[in-house]
């Protein structure tokens, strides 16, 4: 079974060279650690930057400079600031590559939840709802399975949705999956030492397993 | 040049009276009007609807003037960080209109570009499309969203001129430049207040044109929410 880290890792053997990317909040930010070296990439942050760098040093923070997060960052050679309504238009008009984001459960036809559990948790879309809505390539970071064993790949959300028909791949704790343009999720790779077996007990839609199903790699 | 600088906070909010609809600048507490803020705060004008991205945390921000329940209704994308505003809004005290951070923006922009409403796919087929009209365009569905229109903008800059120019900070810019544009009165407070002309032309974010008022702020806090650090390389 893969850690967060893990699967942020393995999330990012799928940046390439030459990639505009938005990474949500949770596990996405944490792919930013494992950009392969040797290939240049431009982290945006909704709030107006392009250009994302590190952490500052300790007391060179700049209020004036953060993340959609809110944490405080640094910018890099080549960085750009504007506005958030810029912001938004460049992930309307999809010049950013890739969207990395989480989720609370995901169909089988696509759709996503992530912003709101009625009755509890009251916090809002944020950016979420345009980013799923426009991206071409979205890759979802998610927990296959809740701490109840239940599983958060269905055959249809039971939250509220984020978007319809958005997602395209998933990487979980257990499995890297596609979702098929004719719905199901199409099993492409297991986490170490878990079986097809585990994964198909933990996926309440449809899973569609095809052929030798390799291990997942991080190097 | 016409000048727009008035004296302070005070003067500039003096006509904000109850049930005003109010655009806020900033994204968390980045940028945020803190000195109109205060005065609000102080003036205790009610039953406003607050347009902001977020509210503020419990006790900075717009969180001050939801403690005192100034705020009617929040119009936000996200309000994770305030305990006071979860309970007001459970409670039923609070009237909220959760909608997309690129929605929120891209309507301020619509006002300020003088169109009627914008179409964004953001929120198709979700609970928040309910009641608005969908347009297929080249085989997509959009929605039909309205400009924005409120009584009065208030933003934060980093320098701005007497002519009411405005230049922005780094990632503080965020909502401001937009929302400046959007409201029908239009007041900005500045870290640092110049003659006119002592601004290059090219590098202006606001034209002054979008300001109505304009005044040097004192004593910003600049609080920071998440500070995130990594150590020296040794």
């Amino acid at each position: 079974m893969f850690s967060k880290e893990e699967i942020a890792q393995r999330i990012a053997k799928e940046i390439k060279d030459g990639y505009y990317v938005n990474l949500g909040i949770g596990i996405p930010t944490l792919v930013a650690n494992y950009i392969p070296k040797g290939i240049n990439v431009v982290l945006q942050s909704e709030n107006g930057l392009l250009g994302m760098g590190p952490f500052p040093f300790e007391g060179e923070e700049d209020a004036d400079l953060i993340n959609a997060g809110k944490q405080t960052i640094t910018t890099l050679p080549g960085s750009s600031i504007f506005d958030s309504a810029m912001s938004f238009g460049m992930i309307r008009a999809q010049k950013v590559d890739l969207t990395i984001l989480g989720a609370m459960e995901v169909s089988e036809n696509g759709d996503i939840a992530n912003w709101k559990i009625p009755g509890k948790m009251v916090k809002g879309m944020g950016g979420a709802m345009d980013l799923v809505a426009s991206a071409k390539n979205i890759i979802v970071a998610m927990q296959h399975i809740n701490k109840a064993g239940e599983s958060k790949l269905l055959p249809k959300c039971t939250l509220p949705l984020t978007g319809i028909k958005c997602i395209k791949k998933i990487v979980t704790e257990l499995a890297v999956l596609d979702i098929l343009p004719e719905g199901g999720f199409k099993l492409l790779e297991r986490a170490p030492g878990v079986s097809i077996e585990f994964i198909q007990q933990s996926t309440a839609g449809r899973l569609i397993v095809e052929g030798e199903i390799p291990e997942m790699r991080l190097d | 040049m016409i000048n727009k600088v008035v004296s302070g906070a005070e003067e500039a909010i003096k006509d904000i009276s109850d049930g005003a609809t109010i655009m806020l600048g900033g994204f968390g507490l980045c940028g945020i009007p803190e000195n109109c803020i205060s005065a609000l705060v102080n003036k205790k004008v009610k039953n406003l609807t607050c347009i902001s991205n977020n509210a503020g945390v419990d006790d900075f921000g717009i969180g001050l003037m939801l403690k005192q329940r100034q705020v009617k209704k929040m119009i936000s994308s996200y309000v994770g960080e305030n305990a006071e505003f979860e309970r007001q809004l459970l409670s039923g005290e609070l009237e909220v209109d959760l909608i997309p951070q690129g929605t929120l923006a891209t309507r301020c922009l619509a006002a300020g570009y003088g169109m009627p409403a914008i179409f964004t796919p953001a929120g198709v087929g979700t609970e928040i499309a309910e009641g608005k009209e969908v347009r297929n365009f080249n085989g997509k569905d959009y929605l039909m969203e309205y400009a924005f229109d409120a009584d009065f903008a208030i933003v934060k800059a980093w320098k701005g001129d007497t002519a009411g120019n405005l230049i922005f900070r780094s990632t503080s810019r965020n909502f401001n430049p937009v929302m400046a544009m959007a409201g029908k009165i239009t007041i900005a407070e500045v870290e640092e207040l110049v003659e006119a002309g002592e601004l290059d032309p090219d590098y202006i974010h606001t034209p002054g044109i979008y300001v109505h008022r304009i005044f040097q702020g004192k004593n910003y806090e600049k609080r920071i929410e998440q500070r995130t650090v990594r150590k020296a390389e040794i």
